[in-house]
């Protein structure tokens, strides 16, 4: 099996971004002119086929996403997609739209043809403003050629618009509900469920939440007559993924991988291994609201069955986050632990609370000062924030920390001058 | 070094002008407010919301002014209170700290006399710390207005950085 | 319209059928299941933020909060296991390590909804170490405390500050631990868009909102042998205050309640019924004049502080059209201290005048210094609903034991015209009864004017036929309504003659200052008992209170006379703005309001 493959990334340095024309020259908006051929069934239908998750991190499956965003009735809806690529160590969303941006306007279009929406979003987070004049200029140029507008490439009451939002420095707007808050002009606190976005969403109506590289993926799904992409990855995980590998490893960066390859490979040989001198400590996956592997897993296979049998977190955003001994366990835990202090939205009481007291207890273990009792409570709240937190950010705001406990119990451990006390 | 304090307390003819400029340039869409804050916050030279224009902000786009204040005080690229010409924001989320942004975060501070929240006497810079900006693939990093400055992990490079900035 | 399907589910293992849509929460109160809740309340939209009421459903990975979750056919839901027991006193924990316990000395001990979890749950302290912020109360208005130290981030008050009332004036800000309910900026509360009706104080379940508390001035006063400490009971008390003390909601205590504040020592119980009746006096007048005369229309009721407030704050181009006519309570307080103190031969200096209201914007509007002459306020103390139940019970009173007394004369007649006036649609259908007999000088065939009574939280418009002459009206409650027919009366959209606006839903009964756990379903049981109190009073016109045609005859001569002017009459000041933008803003505005030159 090659180590990394080119399907999402095929474009990458093969045409100029900032030009629409130099995209058309690479066979750009052939997808989108098949897709107009096509209803929106069928399209959803190409994606279910090919076993296509969501990018994002919740994988839920994209062509059925697609299909029942298609049956909501509603002269209105929308098509966002998530650019507020949040996760610590993620930046794989990043070349996507700096490098490809036009394969993600296509993506769009035909999102907003397949489920009949009439206009799209786009939800950058404000790190990436340096990538808005490029995008705001592929808009405009779409627009102009009739990519978008009324009436697209002659199709009768095909009527649709791309909209460039910013986000502000907000992990939880990267929730789709607290997005669409946030594209209403609020601050991005997650609403109530329901009702469910799909049904009520940005601006009251109906919308379909998609990541950038689940939108990218879309032409040349639709392109791919010889089954490329199904042919890659493992036959109940087939395809290919974009990851970010970071951290103490020689050689970071993006990297499009088939399913199924191992961590060992992600890390040793697509990224150059670890800093020179150094021992692999840790690997957390998919940014910093994921589970802790440990040097033994290294074996996993790359997919969501297997990562989940690992009971690692199932690809998620597809961060991998490399630490070697120089940081500790513990020293690891309280940078995630502050970056969830600092992002929580504050709205329900465990994620709000929880967190802060979760800091103060992993302190003490720093410290060297915790007893028994507190290890019980750390674990107990950490177990209500996940189980009672209103979204997915306060759920699995403590993913990393319960599967510390497990995979590396003995840096808990009590010490024991403070156990006899 | 004392923190920068000028508190601008009335709202001068040119802020209007801006303000209605930004407001205008976003179609005066009040669903558009985090934008409109962005673009604002980006033109005033001390990089923040002064009140009376978050005031005015808000009669024009008619919105309550405890919207326009939760907005800013919610997400973390807004702010209600001066800040420097050039802040430099340090990252402070688990890839660049395992790449040891904690040792650039103190070489920073060093080379500039100022610790994390102040400004420089004359406005000029400031050190904030802030959630992974996304390059993580050049860690340890720092972005200032805007701009990303990567591998700062020796003296030499934050202090070529530093001079990039004049 | 269909009914709606009926959904089978088991709650602890008991049948529970209710209609679709109906959330958990709802459905366990059928069977007698209060499941544990703080940011639930039954007049709001659903929040969802303490997590309080995380309850187990079969099948479902995930705890559920039974406040916003919906009920299926065949769910089953657990309240009680190990794993919700945990997790309710584990969040129970996380909020109380949060809160400033002072409970002693909070003014919403023994009546806070967070005290009453502690006891259901039998916590006594949370095992996290306290985490709170060491804040002074913010004491910046004369009408409501801002406590942060003890907020629970429940978001009622901003619920209610902004979907009811339309105001937006406190609202959630900051992320994560700095997350917390403020105004604009933190600013003082009277440096926003605040109109201190104190909706938020009612709805607040601990004692982070709270009335400013005057009853230890009452307290000094009744001990001071050199003051004449005279009281007045605004119309909606006598069906409210019951409430504090396990009555039914609506139960009449007006006998009970004079024998409460005799037995406290006030020497004069008086009615602000009477003055509500002069009060329509003044208005009726004040009606019939502008109309006959072409004054400005239409005119809009001034009972309302809070609406007041409003008005002045937000809309102070609709001074011209907001009745001069004082409240009752304002006009009660003149009448006391100079015709009422000239009969007793009391320096006016030497009274004490305490109004029971239900309002906590009433206290505001004591201070404003047109109510008022040579050095003294016409009103000294306000109490609203709640301090006075904590009056009875420091004198240690049963209250729905005590037996009845009336009312002092001669300032304590109402009729039923004037009882009325504590229920939307009151202040309206009291002036109809007057203005049509004034004007038709005809006896009205039908005293009811149902068209106008209103309810909780609506707009109600009627053509009332004055003998021939059309007199387009509109009664509104809630500031959200308000600015809706502020915007109708702009717009040019409707024409009304006379308008009743009332700061608060329902109306005073429904006001800020009464007791806690007030709800629309108790609102509407005391505007019910309001206007059974008028159908089964003899009198039941303004006009016809006969004392009221004394002091007329003795003191003022006529309605919107030079005496009346002076002690009965007000005026109203554009409230400045923190900010005048309107050099700017002008070109902006949409449409001129007609009435702005």
């Amino acid at each position: 099996m090659s180590k990394s493959v080119s399907f999402i990334t095929r474009n990458f340095g093969k045409y100029n971004p900032a030009s629409l024309v130099s995209y058309e020259l690479i066979g750009g908006f052939t997808a989108l002119r098949k897709a107009l051929d096509m209803d929106g069934d069928a399209i959803a239908k190409v994606l279910s086929d090919n076993g296509v998750q969501g990018r994002g991190g919740a994988a839920y499956d994209m062509g059925r996403k697609w299909s029942q965003a298609r049956s909501v009735p509603g002269p209105h809806k929308c098509v966002v997609c998530n650019a507020d690529e949040g996760e610590p160590g993620t930046f794989k969303d990043r070349e996507l739209l700096s490098k490809d941006p036009f394969q993600l306007l296509e993506g769009m279009i035909i999102a907003g043809w397949s489920v009949g929406a009439d206009n799209g979003y786009i939800y950058m987070r404000e790190e990436y403003a340096h990538l808005r004049p490029q995008l705001l200029s592929a808009i405009k140029q779409c627009e102009d050629a009739g990519y978008l507008g009324d009436n697209i490439l002659g199709h009768e009451g095909f009527n649709y618009r791309i909209h460039l939002y910013s986000g502000a420095g907000a992990y939880v707007c990267g929730e789709g509900s607290a997005l669409c808050e946030s594209l209403e002009g609020h601050s991005g606190r997650p609403r109530m469920k329901p009702p469910f976005i799909k049904q009520c969403g940005a601006f009251h109506l109906p919308t379909c939440v998609n990541n950038v590289e689940s939108l990218s993926l879309v032409p040349p799904l639709l392109l791919d007559k010889d089954g490329f992409y199904k042919s890659q990855g493992t036959p109940d995980c087939p395809g290919t993924k974009l990851i970010s590998v970071c951290g103490n490893v020689k050689d970071p960066g993006v990297f499009e991988v088939p399913f199924g390859i191992t961590l060992r490979e992600i890390i040793y040989d697509l990224a150059g291994g670890i800093e020179d001198g150094h021992q692999l400590q840790l690997v957390q996956l998919g940014g910093a609201s994921g589970r802790l592997a440990s040097p033994a897993q290294l074996d996993t296979q790359y997919t969501y069955k297997g990562m989940k049998g690992a009971d690692l977190t199932a690809i998620g955003s597809g961060a991998v986050l490399v630490v070697d001994e120089r940081t500790s366990v513990i020293g690891f835990l309280r940078m995630t632990q502050q970056f969830f202090c600092h992002e929580s939205c504050g709205q329900c009481t465990p994620c709000r609370e929880g967190n802060r007291h979760i800091a103060r207890f992993l302190e003490k273990i720093a410290e060297g000062t915790h007893t028994e009792e507190d290890l019980k409570l750390m674990e107990k709240y950490a177990n209500i924030m996940s189980t009672a937190s209103m979204c997915g950010l306060g759920e699995t705001a403590q993913s990393a920390l319960l599967s510390a406990m497990k995979r590396f119990p003995e840096v808990f451990a009590v010490k024991k001058e403070v156990a006899v006390r | 070094m004392k923190p920068f304090a000028q508190k601008m307390n009335e709202l001068t003819p040119e802020m209007v002008e801006l303000v209605d400029r930004v407001i205008d340039a976003h179609d005066g869409d009040a669903t558009q407010l985090v934008g409109i804050l962005l673009d604002l916050e980006a033109a005033v030279e001390r990089h923040y919301i002064p009140e009376p224009a978050a005031y005015y902000l808000a009669e024009r786009l008619e919105i309550h002014p405890t919207q326009v204040y939760d907005v800013i005080t919610f997400y973390s690229a807004l702010h209600d209170k001066p800040r420097a010409k050039y802040t430099l924001q340090v990252c402070d989320s688990a890839p660049c700290r395992v790449k040891d942004s904690d040792a650039l975060c103190e070489t920073l501070k060093r080379l500039l006399n100022l610790e994390i929240g102040e400004v420089t006497y004359d406005g000029r810079f400031s050190i904030e710390k802030v959630p992974c900006f996304g390059a993580c693939d050049v860690s340890p990093a720092v972005r200032v207005n805007g701009v990303v400055y990567g591998h700062l992990d020796s003296e030499e490079r934050i202090i070529d950085m530093l001079q990039q900035l004049d | 319209m269909s009914e709606k399907k009926i959904i089978h589910l088991t709650i602890n293992h008991m049948p529970v059928e209710v209609p679709e849509g109906t959330r958990i929460i709802e459905a366990a109160r059928t069977i007698g299941i209060d499941i544990p809740h703080l940011c639930y309340h039954p007049d709001q939209s659903i929040k969802a933020h303490c997590r309080m009421c995380m309850v187990e459903v079969t099948g479902q990975r995930k705890l559920l909060a039974a406040c916003s979750t919906l009920v299926w056919e065949g769910m089953e839901v657990v309240t009680d296991s190990k794993r919700v027991y945990d997790a309710q006193v584990g969040v129970l924990d996380l909020i109380l390590a949060d809160h400033h316990q002072n409970c002693l000395s909070c003014s919403r001990n023994n009546n806070c909804d967070l005290q009453n979890l502690c006891r259901r749950f039998n916590r006594l302290k949370p095992d996290l170490p306290d985490v709170s912020m060491a804040e002074e109360p913010r004491l910046d208005n004369p009408s409501i405390v801002r406590d942060p130290s003890k907020c629970v981030k429940c978001g009622r008050c901003v619920k209610v500050c902004s979907e009811v009332q339309g105001i937006g004036a406190l609202s959630f800000t900051g992320r994560s631990t700095d997350c917390k309910v403020t105004t604009a900026f933190d600013l003082p509360m009277n440096e926003t868009d605040c109109v201190l009706c104190g909706q938020c104080t009612l709805v607040c379940p601990v004692g982070a909102l709270t009335e400013v508390d005057h009853t230890s001035h009452v307290r000094h006063a009744l001990h001071d042998s050199k003051k004449h400490v005279v009281v007045q009971i605004a119309p909606s008390i006598r069906v409210s205050v019951g409430d504090d003390f396990g009555l039914e909601p609506g139960e009449l205590v007006t006998g009970k309640l004079i024998t409460a504040l005799k037995m406290m020592g006030f020497e004069k119980v008086f009615d602000t019924n009477f003055s509500a009746d002069l009060t329509i006096m003044e208005e009726g007048s004040e009606l019939l004049q502008r109309i006959e005369k072409g004054g400005r229309l239409p005119l809009i009721t001034s009972c309302s502080p809070g609406w007041v407030n409003f008005m002045e704050k937000h809309h102070p181009e609709l001074i011209g059209n907001l009745s001069t006519a004082k409240s009752p309570q304002g006009m009660f307080g003149a009448v006391l201290k100079t015709y009422y103190a000239q009969r007793m031969g009391w320096d006016p200096k030497d009274i004490f005048s305490v109004s029971i209201m239900p309002c906590t914007a009433k206290k505001f509007e004591a201070t404003r210094p047109e109510l008022g002459r040579d050095g003294y306020q016409d009103v000294d103390v306000v109490l609203t609903t709640r301090e006075l139940a904590k009056l009875i019970r420091y004198e240690g009173l049963d209250l729905p034991g005590l037996p009845e007394s009336e009312f002092d004369a001669p300032l304590g007649t109402g009729s039923g015209a004037g009882a009325i006036f504590g229920a939307t649609g009151g202040v309206m259908e009291a002036a109809l009864r007057t203005a049509y007999e004034l004007y038709t000088k005809k006896e009205l065939p039908k005293l009811e004017f149902e068209q106008v009574r209103g309810e909780v939280g609506g707009i109600k418009e009627a053509t009332i036929d004055l003998d021939g002459t059309p007199l387009k009206v509109a009664v509104v409650n809630g500031l959200k309504n308000a600015k809706e027919i502020i915007r109708r009366i702009q717009s040019g959209e409707a024409e009304y003659l006379f308008v009743e606006i009332m700061a608060c839903p329902g109306g005073c009964i429904g006001g800020g200052g009464q007791p806690i756990g007030t709800t629309n379903e108790k609102r509407q049981a005391r505007i019910k008992a309001l206007y059974e109190l008028d159908k089964d009073l003899p009198l039941r016109k303004s006009h016809e209170n006969p004392d009221i045609k004394t002091i007329y005859e003795e003191f003022f001569g006529a309605p919107l006379s030079h005496k009346s002017h002076e002690l009965l009459h007000t005026e109203y000041f554009p409230r400045p703005k923190r900010y005048d933008f309107s050099p700017y803003i002008e070109k902006y505005r949409k449409f001129l309001p007609e009435y702005q030159k």
